[in-house]
């Protein structure tokens, strides 16, 4: 509750106001926020243009017939939407952006939690170990895809490269597979540099949530004859859903928009097709404007699902604190 | 870190975002009480060392790669040390990215300095002397920071070409700091909600404007605030490819897409010393912000919760 | 005037975006070209980046810069394979209004977008004016023709239809000499597969199969068959094309594991390095062979490899040409207009050819620059007797919805490797194409 809020509250409570009174006490109330509204107001025009607007523009593309650059706009009745389902690369690119969240998601959250719930209670080196977790979230996509393009090399033993050689040579050879060129599974091998980017992010995360538990709680529950495994599964864990449900909001909506990591790793071949290299393929190779902007409103729709619930929740739960 | 600050029903980004007024960011690691024996120390010290083997793989193959004479880096040679050192790999990757490292820096560097002050002023506003409707307003703000930048490229490369800013640096710089918006304004907001009001209301009785209370009281304490948004969007717009590789042209382009563009799939036969010489050259400035400013990277990370 | 425009847009914009109203036009373009005498620069977009092909740029270049001493020639080549990265890139610039002054493009369908999207100028004038009628062969040019005018300026001539093998290999596997129809391949490959522990057919990422695609449809249909699958309304769902696409399907069993992972030069580097049998690419893979460290692999022409016709295709030539175009709105007209008048030169010409590894457009070429495989292609393409047929992937057929529907399809075969899925593919892409 800020002051300005008490102050609109004060204001409106009581008895009741005069003409007069109302209008000087609008007037005096605006004079107070209105400063703030303006200061802010280039910020909300470029969001309201940038986002809104252009989210705007984006479905009128996804809605009309233009198929090709010179087309008109028009207007399709959402045909797009029913027909890219029968698009033969379409199908594969949903199933293939579910699987890799399925695996990065659970992924990078089982080792981040993992890897804070090792470090929880201080380790020597604690500093060094989070810097070494951490660095390749500093680190773009089509930087390390450059070298997880050689890693991930599925060759056979006598021309192996990457891990496939690393396994030969430490004489695990059966753990060598074809990685992301499986042509079921490709997706999940495909999750691995993401989870080796963002495992540390998640492990910070909960690391900082382990500590936020306050260190009495898990006193009193040792004090009442509580194992150590037990302060966990009954005082520690319980505290850190909201962690893991940022986690998990945060992690979801990156990989429902995976882009980079692939075009670095694979280009835009079928094997590793995805809904953002779709709307690449369309706008760019088919020249294809509607179909594009099609694919990037289910884009939306994907992330608006999983984000809208939880941001209203967040803000609201904030407010009536 | 052992401060509370919200009780556990509390959204985690407002709870982890009272971490950035702590020393520690993530928790110094102060040895709590209650630790483990020995040899359970031993052996998670094992496990951590091991993943530690582990992130580094990638980063070992690309230095031994960089610094082999072209004949000797090749894929099938990945584990193995250079038997003679060389630096030809570096040279040609400078050469290659230096046009690309320019562009990031001014694009990197200009939209973080303004994403940060525009980050400043709207989370003063909307946590210190709010409108009706700033909570629909941030509401609405922080939903832009998870659309997908695919659902807007295609309107946003015709509005930019209409304001004549496409494949410009200028263009790059204007949509970073527009959709750094949302971020910036969460992180600045999440700092200044810790801000006791009572200092806003001492200034305002005093008579001081918004303006006066935001430069008088607000801004001398929003130093660690502006450190994570800086550090925060220089990150994410060096190492943007997305915006770049659809706004930008030859004249613009970050270094990303020139990296992509000689190393990326698809590319020729790669000189593969020049490719991971040019992966790590690309890497190189955010590697350093954050050994160096490490602290506060872990802060914006932790403020930054709601964003990936 | 721009400015004007730009400012009506950007009000009306916001104002819709503002309050959400629901009536929007959509982006108009105003071609901010004309005529401009600008020769202090010249941009020239290709994807001649790599061995070779950089070389022939470079040495076309100092020839434009001998012959234009004031204007600056910059070089905005963007690598890739075939130029798939490329042609992105300039998508994206040709819809933002950034074009290049000059842009390289496959000869042929691939420029119909351009042309229809009114992005490039006819060059009829440049024609007239420097007498290049007489001097380009007649079925290049009818290939080069829209409805009468005559859109780029053809450099040089690639073949596609070359089958590159390692005679070692051949010899180890007991095949006398380069297979030279379908079922004769795949017996090679067969006796490569069980004799020896090379690989029967290096292969890249998805786009080599969709250059290997095309050679089997012209080795199984032969030329006619071949050039019949892109007329209007052509049948691809004939027992031929089955029977072809079967064979295509078997071929496939041979290559290699790690294929997306590799590019052409990967899979073509495995022949000389004696790692796999056989190999179909273009013949820019010779320039790659036989160049020097560090561009080239510095190989020797029948030691090291051999070249034959793809299976099946000799007395064919597949053929396909890189040309430069004049964009709309070209900041540097007047450079552009030099930069083609290089382009089409016999000396710019046999400059850049011997290097690319490619032989001129021009029938006037100095024939004793073409030595090796080039003297072969030279010869080949210009006899009388030789057959043509245009090469799909590389832009002389198939525009570019048909383009990446036929590469969806080919992924699609990669994954499932059902051979009926494909030609179902391909038919539905024929249909779509809107050719």
């Amino acid at each position: 509750m800020t002051a300005s809020d008490e102050g609109l509250k004060a204001a409106g409570a009581g008895r009741r106001e005069t003409p007069e009174e109302h209008r000087s006490s609008l007037l005096r109330r605006s004079r107070k926020w209105l400063p703030g509204l303006l200061l802010v107001s280039p910020s909300i025009a470029a969001i309201g243009l940038f986002v809104y607007g252009l989210l705007f523009w984006n479905t009128r593309v996804a809605l009309s017939g233009k198929h090709d650059e010179v087309s008109e706009y028009g207007f399709d009745k959402g045909r797009n939407f029913v027909d890219l389902w029968s698009q033969p690369s379409w199908p594969g690119a949903v199933k293939h952006a579910l699987l890799f969240t399925a695996v990065f998601v659970v992924g990078a959250l089982a080792l981040g939690a993992f890897l804070a719930f090792l470090m929880d209670k201080g380790i020597r080196a604690e500093a060094g170990f989070r810097v070494v977790y951490l660095f390749p979230m500093a680190v773009s996509f089509i930087a390390s895809g450059v070298v997880w393009r050689w890693l991930m090399n599925p060759a056979p033993p006598q021309r192996a490269v990457g891990f496939n050689q690393l396994f030969d040579k430490l004489h695990l050879g059966f753990l060598s597979n074809s990685w992301w060129q499986h042509p079921d599974w490709g997706m999940a091998a495909m999750a691995l540099p993401a989870i080796w980017q963002m495992s540390g992010y998640v492990m910070a995360l909960y690391l900082a949530g382990f500590r936020s538990v306050p260190e009495e709680l898990r006193e009193a529950a040792r004090v009442d004859g509580a194992s150590e495994w037990k302060v966990y599964r009954y005082v520690v864990f319980p505290q850190l859903r909201p962690v893991t449900l940022s986690a998990l909001i945060i992690l979801g909506h990156i990989s429902l928009k995976v882009f980079d990591l692939i075009m670095a790793i694979a280009g835009k071949q079928i094997i590793t097709y995805v809904p953002a290299i779709a709307t690449y393929v369309e706008i760019f190779d088919r020249h294809d404007p509607a179909n594009g902007a099609t694919i990037a409103t289910y884009m939306l729709v994907a992330v608006a699902v999983l984000v809208i619930p939880y941001l209203v929740w967040s803000v609201r739960s904030e407010r009536t604190r | 870190m052992t401060r509370v600050e919200a009780p556990p029903a509390a959204p985690a980004w407002r709870r982890l975002a009272g971490g950035l007024r702590g020393r520690g960011g993530g928790g110094a690691g102060t040895s709590a009480p209650g630790r483990s024996s020995r040899a359970v120390q031993a052996v998670k010290l094992a496990v951590l060392l091991a993943f530690v083997l582990l992130f580094l793989i990638p980063v070992y193959v690309l230095i031994v790669t960089s610094f082999k004479p072209l004949a000797e880096a090749d894929p099938s040679s990945a584990w193995s040390l250079p038997s003679n050192w060389s630096t030809s790999g570096w040279s040609t990757a400078w050469d290659a990215l230096k046009p690309g490292l320019e562009n990031s820096v001014k694009i990197a560097v200009t939209g973080s300095v303004i994403s940060a002050v525009l980050g400043s002023m709207n989370g003063y506003v909307l946590s210190k002397w709010r409108f009706p409707g700033a909570d629909v307003v941030f509401t609405l703000f922080l939903f832009g920071m998870f659309i997908p930048y695919q659902a807007v490229m295609i309107p946003l490369a015709g509005l930019l070409t209409d304001m004549e800013l496409a494949g410009t640096i200028r263009g790059l710089v204007l949509a970073h700091v527009v959709y750094g918006i949302p971020i910036c304004t969460l992180i600045f907001r999440n700092y200044y909600v810790t801000i006791p009001d009572e200092l806003i209301e001492a200034s305002r009785v005093d008579g001081a404007g918004m303006l006066r209370t935001y430069w008088s009281v607000v801004l001398p304490v929003s130093a660690p605030a502006f450190a994570v948004t800086l550090i925060w969007q220089f990150t994410s717009m060096w190492n943007d490819f997305l915006f770049a590789v659809f706004l930008g042209a030859p004249d613009s382009w970050p270094v990303t897409v020139m990296l992509n563009n000689t190393a990326g799939s698809g590319a020729v036969a790669v000189q593969y010393n020049q490719q991971m010489a040019e992966a790590l050259l690309a890497s190189l400035p955010t590697l350093l912000v954050y050994l160096l400013l490490g602290r506060f990277f872990m802060r914006g990370l932790m403020a930054g919760a709601l964003k990936g | 005037m721009r400015v004007r425009a730009f400012r009506r847009r950007w009000t009306v914009f916001a104002a819709v975006a503002m309050t959400g109203a629901l009536a929007l036009s959509g982006c108009g373009g105003d071609d901010g070209g004309g005529s401009n005498d600008d020769k202090s620069e010249v941009e020239v977009f290709s994807w001649w980046t790599g061995p070779g092909e950089a070389d022939g740029l470079k040495a076309m270049q100092a020839d434009f810069e001998k012959k234009n001493p004031g204007t600056k020639f910059v070089n905005a080549a963007i690598a890739g394979g075939s130029g798939t990265q490329a042609k992105a890139v300039l998508a994206s610039r040709l819809q933002n209004r950034k074009p290049p002054d000059s842009f390289q493009g496959h000869a042929g369908a691939e420029l119909l977008d351009y042309i229809k999207a009114g992005q490039i100028e006819p060059l009829d004038d440049f024609y007239q004016e420097n007498n290049l009628k007489s001097v380009y062969p007649q079925q290049l040019l009818d290939q080069i023709t829209y409805q009468g005018h005559i859109y780029s300026v053809p450099v040089n001539i690639h073949r596609s239809n070359v089958l590159w093998y390692n005679p070692g290999i051949l010899e180890d596997a007991g095949i006398d000499g380069p297979p030279k129809s379908i079922p004769e391949f795949i017996t090679a490959l067969k006796a490569v597969k069980s004799k020896t522990k090379k690989v029967p057919l290096s292969l890249g990422a998805q786009w080599t199969a969709d250059h290997l695609l095309e050679n089997v449809l012209l080795g199984s249909l032969g030329t006619d068959g071949y050039n019949a699958l892109w007329k209007p309304g052509a049948d691809w769902s004939t027992p031929a094309v089955t029977k072809a696409l079967n064979d295509f399907g078997e071929i496939m069993k041979y290559t290699t594991l790690e294929a997306a992972s590799t590019d052409w030069q990967g899979a073509a580097k495995a022949v000389v390095d004696g790692k796999a049998a056989f190999n179909i690419m273009g013949d820019w893979a010779y320039g790659y062979f036989i160049g020097d460290a560090p561009n080239g692999l510095g190989k020797k022409l029948d030691t090291d490899f051999k070249f034959a016709p793809a299976p099946g295709t000799e007395g064919t030539y597949m053929w396909l040409s890189d040309s430069f175009t004049l964009p709309k709105g070209a900041p540097h007209r007047a450079g552009a207009t030099a930069w083609l008048k290089e382009v089409s030169s016999k000396e710019g010409q046999d400059l850049f050819n011997p290097k690319k590894g490619s032989i001129p457009a021009r029938k006037d070429a100095d024939k004793s620059l073409y030595t090796g495989y080039l003297q072969t292609a030279f010869e080949e393409w210009n006899n009388p007797q030789t057959k043509l047929a245009g090469s799909f992937w590389h832009g002389v057929n198939a525009n570019n919805k048909w383009h990446t529907d036929i590469d969806t399809a080919i992924g699609l075969f990669l994954q499932n490797r059902d051979v009926a899925k494909l030609q179902q593919g391909l038919v539905t892409a024929a249909k779509n194409s809107g050719q």
